[in-house]
């Protein structure tokens, strides 16, 4: 995983997949382009105006309960978003963020506030804004192979199966 | 096998190693279901990862169930799509009125004891009550299961929930779920996985299990499983075909907490607006209006919880004015039973609108939608804001005899108390 750094945008405890993108607009369509302009919208509606390319996401616990849909972290990455950083996320939500090649960080994200300056390095998280630094937790393997990859199906498009954990 | 839970054991089997809590594992799939809310990106996936042949189609089957019927000219078009490639890669597809995924999964056989089942929809983690690992996957991972057939999975520790004696009349499974989610929290069992145990399970019908399977995941749960027992056995028998050999815990199994529930304790519940875990007893928000009820889901869309339903509105008679009564059985099957026995021409004489099996109002992608300001009762499994389509409406969520008793009074009342 290359370095990175970027703004922070922080959000609070249990934001469901349907805080971050609605299921009703992604009935009008599955297409990150489209979707990343209502991304938060019903929670923070002057959000997706104001996202900018290499944002990152900060939040609390229990990131992207809810509902499996996996629009909710493609429409983040549409926004050009690359890594979330959050205290604990919803197991399905760390899933999907894995095989799309979104990092998710799991750290004690509380000293973090809107606007920090970040930078990343693999699961360390080094707050420029306040010279803090935040030991997130490393990526299993195969979890690391898939998210540096860019997911899934760049994975696959080498493979025809998963390589055996060892 | 001594010292793993359900969970471990099923995971090392089906990964050919000793799998312990913590581990990343790579296993075959058995089962996995996938529906109209999930397998169109699947497909984009698939394609985009070079697949060209589903591995193993016998494995896979599509659910239309999240738009059915479909309210638009785009979700119509995501079920052509399904239909198409279905029929040409020879996977099983059920279609609009069928029902919802998961509870044909569990009436089909398509989930059976120490199988790995995955659904491509969180509320998969409901097939757990058949002794099976089951839980909710994305459409990326369906996609790899459809390429290769097998998943990464981070072995989850176990949090064993030791049930003990009988629910009281007027208490119910959902209660019991209810109570489960006061006790851990929205997000108490993260990553972990919940084993049901202990004598309290001889009263529990498998629809009950069900229904504690189903809600596992509001609390974070990656799967939510039971033992095998005569219930079961009973349930399975006539529906798999799959040969299977039950899965128990070893005596030294280690878990990460331990939960006791008396189920005589308890008491009716329910869950306000717009948390699962903010709940409360039926005589603490007794009162609060209602204006639409709505009964159905994967988790109270069986014909039990209709009669349950049914039993409540008949001693009350029937529904207030003004109340809005939503019936949307869980499978068509389901549907007929109700229409066999009686009961759908008592719903409809008490004015209920009958929807289509399958997920309805639950998400808002179809079916009805409450208006601004109104407040809901639902025997679902969620309630977070605008989950039913309108943020600004108000779900909250109990049994279905409680949702009855709601219907009566045109407010939120005690189930036992209901009389005309
Ligand atoms: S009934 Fe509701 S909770 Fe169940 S699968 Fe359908 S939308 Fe999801």
């Amino acid at each position: 995983m290359s370095p990175m750094a970027g703004r922070a945008r922080v959000f609070g405890d249990d934001i469901n997949t349907d805080y971050i993108v609605t299921s009703r607009r992604k009935r009008e369509s599955l297409d990150p382009e489209y979707l990343r302009h209502y991304l938060f919208e019903e929670i923070d509606p002057a959000f997706a105006a104001t996202v900018a390319p290499g944002d990152l996401l900060v939040a609390g616990a229990n990131f992207g309960c809810g509902s499996a849909m996996e629009v909710a972290v493609t429409a983040v990455l549409g926004a050009g978003i690359h890594a979330v950083l959050a205290r604990s996320f919803s197991r399905t939500y760390y899933r999907n963020a894995v095989n799309n090649g979104l990092l998710p960080v799991v750290c004690d994200t509380s000293a973090i506030a809107e606007g920090h300056r970040l930078r990343l390095d693999g699961a360390l998280v080094y707050n420029e804004t306040t010279g803090e630094s935040l030991p997130g937790e490393p990526l299993p393997a195969i979890m690391l192979a898939i998210v540096s990859a860019g997911g899934l199906v760049p994975y696959f498009r080498t493979r025809t199966d998963f390589d055996s954990v060892s | 096998m001594a010292g793993k839970t359900i969970t471990e054991q099923i995971l090392s089997g089906k990964s050919g190693r000793n799998a312990k809590a913590g581990d990343v594992v790579v296993c075959t799939v058995d089962s996995a279901m996938g529906t109209d809310g999930s397998v169109p990106m699947a497909l984009d996936y698939f394609q985009a990862m070079g697949g060209t042949r589903v591995s193993d189609p016998s494995r896979l089957v599509f659910a239309l169930d999240h738009y059915a019927p479909p309210p638009t000219r785009a979700t119509a078009l995501l079920h052509q799509r399904m239909r198409d490639f279905a029929r040409d890669q020879g996977v099983a597809l059920w279609d609009t009125g069928e029902g919802i995924g998961h509870q044909l999964m569990v009436e089909s056989g398509r989930a059976w004891p120490g199988a790995l089942v995955v659904g491509a929809d969180s509320h998969a983690v409901t097939y757990g009550a058949l002794n099976c690992f089951a839980t909710g996957i994305g459409s990326s991972d369906l996609a790899a299961i459809m390429k290769c057939g097998r998943i990464w999975l981070r072995v989850p520790e176990s949090i064993r929930v030791e049930l003990t004696g009988v629910l009281p009349n007027g208490v119910y499974a959902k209660d019991i779920a209810l109570a489960l989610a006061r006790e851990l929290g929205a997000d108490g069992a993260a990553y972990q996985a919940i084993e049901f145990t202990g004598s309290g399970l001889d009263s529990l019908e498998l629809e009950d299990r069900l229904v504690l399977s189903n809600l596992s995941v509001e609390m974070g749960a990656k799967n939510g499983v039971f033992p095998f027992d005569a219930r079961t056995a009973g349930w399975l028998r006539g529906r798999t075909r799959n040969s299977y050999s039950p899965v128990s815990s070893g005596a030294d199994a280690r878990y990460a907490r331990h939960v006791h529930i008396a189920l005589d304790s308890l008491v009716p519940l329910v869950a306000l607006p717009h948390r699962v875990d903010r709940v409360t007893t039926l005589e603490d928000a007794a009162a609060t209006p209602v204006h639409m009820v709505y009964l159905g889901t994967c988790t109270g869309g069986r014909v039990r919880d209709f009669h349950q339903a049914l039993a409540v509105l008949h001693a009350g008679g029937g529904p207030a004015p003004g109340v809005q009564l939503v019936v949307t059985p869980a499978s068509r099957t389901e549907l007929e039973t109700l229409a066999r026995d009686g009961s759908l021409a008592e719903f409809i004489a008490m004015g209920a609108v009958i929807g289509t099996p399958g997920c309805g109002s639950c998400c808002g992608t179809c079916g009805t939608i409450p208006g601004d300001g109104v407040n809901v009762i639902s025997t679902a499994n969620r309630n977070f804001k605008g989950r039913m389509g309108n943020s600004h409406a108000a779900i909250y969520l109990a049994s279905p005899a409680a949702c009855a008793a709601a219907a009566v009074r045109g407010a939120i009342a005690d189930p036992r108390e209901v009389t005309p």
